[in-house]
């Protein structure tokens, strides 16, 4: 069976930290590792500071969504904004790339995510916002009954 | 957990730990309050000692290259000390060990900028 939640909150980043944190305690259930925890926490900071920084453009009066789904050892993540969108997808995955030199951003964010998940599929229209669905398997439990 | 941040001196090399937790948040507050301890103490050296940093994201590679920039201006070195595996893997993917130097304590960081603990 599916486990599912779905978090709705404000384009402030004092949120960055609330997302990440609240995502690990949902998935401490599956009790991942300490490297995989980290992961998926850095995983949802990139993700939720793009929606702040790039989808939103520092607008903070806006809505982030995240939704996060477990089966078995297997989990879906999908953050959303309803933001300007990226017009050019591969040049904005690039590591190193980033629109927003001026704000020492250190164009990372994609090869993180990237890195640290199995999958990370990107949609995005400009003027309507972008939608990233991000997966990963937690490595099979490490205590054997024997 | 936020961030906290600590400026000390020792001849001309600021000494940088955090400790907290470094994200887009913190970043700004962080870039801010180091280029002032650069200013005040004439500062050419930056280490930066991330022993007790719990946690950090792309924001902070951002901040360290910005810095690192700006020391490099002045002539100075960047050393990083006292890293965590996980910040480890950030710095290895962002290739940021090819510009700083990476050390295994404060002590020897400072060894290596010829000033004795």
């Amino acid at each position: 069976m599916k486990n599912n939640m779905h978090l709705e909150f404000t384009s402030v980043s004092e949120n960055e930290a609330f997302a990440r944190v609240t995502v690990a305690s949902f998935i401490a259930q599956l009790d991942p590792t300490m490297d995989e925890l980290t992961e998926l926490k850095t995983v949802v900071s990139e993700a939720v500071t793009n929606s702040i920084i790039h989808g939103y453009e520092n607008r903070q009066d806006q809505k982030i969504y995240i939704s996060c789904s477990i089966e078995e050892d297997e989990i879906e993540l999908v953050i959303r904004d309803e933001g300007i969108g990226i017009s050019d997808i591969d040049e904005a995955v690039q590591p190193l790339y980033t629109s927003k030199p001026e704000l020492e951003r250190s164009g990372m964010g994609f090869t993180i995510m990237e890195n640290f998940m199995d999958k990370v599929e990107v949609v995005s229209h400009p003027g309507e916002g972008t939608t990233l669905k991000l997966y990963k398997q937690l490595k099979k439990s490490k205590t054997l009954c024997n | 957990m936020s961030l906290k941040t600590q400026f000390t001196t020792k001849e001309n090399v600021l000494l940088v730990r955090l400790s907290g937790e470094l994200d887009h948040h913190t970043s700004d507050r962080l870039k801010k309050e180091w280029q002032q301890a650069i200013r005040e103490n004439n500062a050419k050296h930056v280490i930066l000692n991330l022993e007790d940093l719990s946690f950090m994201d792309s924001s902070g590679l951002g901040v360290f290259l910005g810095r690192y920039k700006e020391v490099m201006q002045l002539g100075g070195e960047m050393v990083v000390c006292s890293i965590s595996p996980a910040v480890k893997r950030l710095f290895d993917l962002s290739g940021l060990f090819k510009i700083i130097r990476l050390e295994e304590s404060e002590e020897y960081a400072l060894l290596r900028l010829g000033v004795a603990s």
